[in-house]
């Protein structure tokens, strides 16, 4: 998609709290569906290869938004790169992982859910559910819900990632900026100067075709 | 590196069969009446059947693991991918989860782990298309992969391989997706897909008879080696497929001669569901 469609397509401006309001609900949805401690999504950075917070409910919302982990180790990492969905109890017995979570997170679950977020082809980033209750027996139906789950967690991803690029776009040097700044002053200008610039846009159009 | 379906070790392919060569072509293959668990891998044990373990590697002298005969590791560097011999473990747990599996059902197979895990997200579908390149040249009886890839650029190549692995008979199991996405190489009919199961029965294989998702094993909450010589409990269709990479391996080292299409024959008429 271009950047242009992308840009009106995200409404833009102010596109970018609106898909992150609609990522955090969605976690707080994944950890009250799931009755767990808290949830989170991880988007992709392409760039640097690395795994970003991008929304958390419950432990650790305050702190880790923003914090980053390599793309491909650990059990997110895992998830990422193979596109399989994995859940694993009794983790605080894994020392590496548990000193590696105390460290980044503060926060040492003792079981995840993972699932991966696709759109397509691309892997967008990783959605955990952690610390389901711990005397209630996992099913396979619940992992058939978690599948479920990840994909709409996966349109809010991409509808965020889309909305970034856009206004990327807009705030930059290109086309595209110049075009956005020429709209922003005709919107703050009186009536006059408003109709004259419009007048200019027809010509101008009718000039390009 | 290049394994095509084509190059086998005889020098012409059998393009047709002249009357004159049907005596040669003669195939010896006993199978019983009926096949059950008891004729298909009772008393087996694994020997002498290799199995490779594509994934994040295996941690070394883990007590659920033993000896793994070899370890390397496929990365990216400049100069492009690299495979070598390699002593880093287990970055994450899931490999040796899957080779502790495999161990439990084939005490006596063969174990080498392939690590296509550690070259970044960016790099990691070509590190995986390399490593399995690597594994079907070695000649492997089975490849475990609890991992696909939804890149679509790969799918050619990856449906090649897989092919090239069948005929070469070497058998691919592989995980299935429970996620509405495509992803491969589970699809193939060339390897054999698997998902799981919710009872305790690490010998209990179902065939499913609306494919592409070809059988069921045991897949949920099970007791997996982890790292640091710990077990954990886990879920997933990707611990159900090492379950059904060991069957193989006990099925192939009572039955040598079966190739992955006698295989798949041989697991599907003993699975639980299916009946004479």
């Amino acid at each position: 998609m271009s950047d242009l469609r992308a840009a009106v397509g995200a409404g833009v401006f102010g596109a970018d709290e609106a898909f992150r309001a609609l990522l955090q609900a969605t976690v707080e949805t994944a950890r009250a569906i799931f009755k767990a401690k808290a949830s989170s999504v991880f988007l992709l950075d392409e760039a640097t290869d690395e795994l970003v917070f991008e929304a958390v409910a419950g432990e650790g919302a305050d702190t880790l938004i923003g914090k980053r982990l390599p793309s491909d180790t650990g059990v997110a990492g895992w998830v990422l790169v193979t596109r399989q969905p994995l859940v694993v109890e009794d983790l605080t017995k894994d020392t590496r992982f548990a000193r590696d979570a105390a460290e980044s997170t503060g926060y040492v679950p003792r079981g995840l859910m993972a699932v991966p977020l696709l759109e397509e082809d691309r892997a967008l980033g990783v959605l955990e559910v952690l610390d389901r209750p711990e005397q209630s027996a996992f099913t396979l139906a619940e992992m058939d819900l978690l599948g479920l789950f990840a994909n709409q967690a996966a349109i809010a991803l991409s509808l965020l990632q889309r909305a970034r690029r856009a206004k990327a776009a807009l705030d930059g040097e290109g086309e595209l900026a110049a075009v956005a700044q020429f709209a922003a002053r005709l919107e703050e200008a009186d009536e006059d100067k408003r109709e004259a610039g419009l007048a200019l846009l027809r010509a101008l159009g009718a000039l390009l075709q | 590196m290049t394994v095509l379906a084509h190059e086998s070790d005889e020098e012409l392919p059998a393009w047709s069969l002249p009357a004159s060569a049907e005596e040669a072509l003669r195939v010896h293959s006993p199978w019983p009446p009926e096949v059950s668990r008891e004729w298909a891998w009772g008393g087996a044990t694994g020997a002498g059947v290799r199995v490779c373990i594509l994934d994040s590697g295996v941690e070394l002298d883990h007590p659920l693991v033993g000896e793994v005969q070899r370890s390397v590791a496929v990365t990216k560097s400049e100069d492009g991918i690299v495979i070598a011999d390699d002593d880093a473990g287990d970055l994450c747990g899931h490999g040796t989860a899957c080779a502790g599996i495999v161990r439990m059902l084939a005490p006596e197979c063969e174990l080498t782990s392939v690590r296509v895990l550690g070259a970044g997200y960016t790099g990691s579908a070509a590190v995986l298309m390399a490593g399995l390149e690597w594994a079907i040249e070695q000649r492997f009886d089975i490849i475990n992969m609890s991992l696909s890839t939804t890149k679509k650029q790969y799918v050619d190549r990856l449906h090649e391989l897989a092919d090239a692995a069948y005929f070469k008979r070497t058998m691919l199991v592989a995980s299935a997706h429970n996620m509405p996405v495509d992803s491969f190489p589970w699809r193939f009919a060339s390897v054999i897909s698997v998902g799981s199961h919710e009872s305790t029965d690490p010998y209990l294989v179902y065939a499913n008879p609306s494919p592409p998702v070809e059988f069921f094993a045991r897949g949920l909450m099970v007791e997996v080696a982890w790292l640091g010589g710990e077990t954990i409990t886990a879920t997933g269709n990707s611990f159900a497929t090492p379950h059904v990479a060991g069957i193989c391996a006990l099925i192939l080292s009572k039955h040598p001669h079966l190739t992955p299409f006698q295989l798949k024959s041989a697991l599907h008429l003993a699975a639980g569901n299916v009946e004479a």
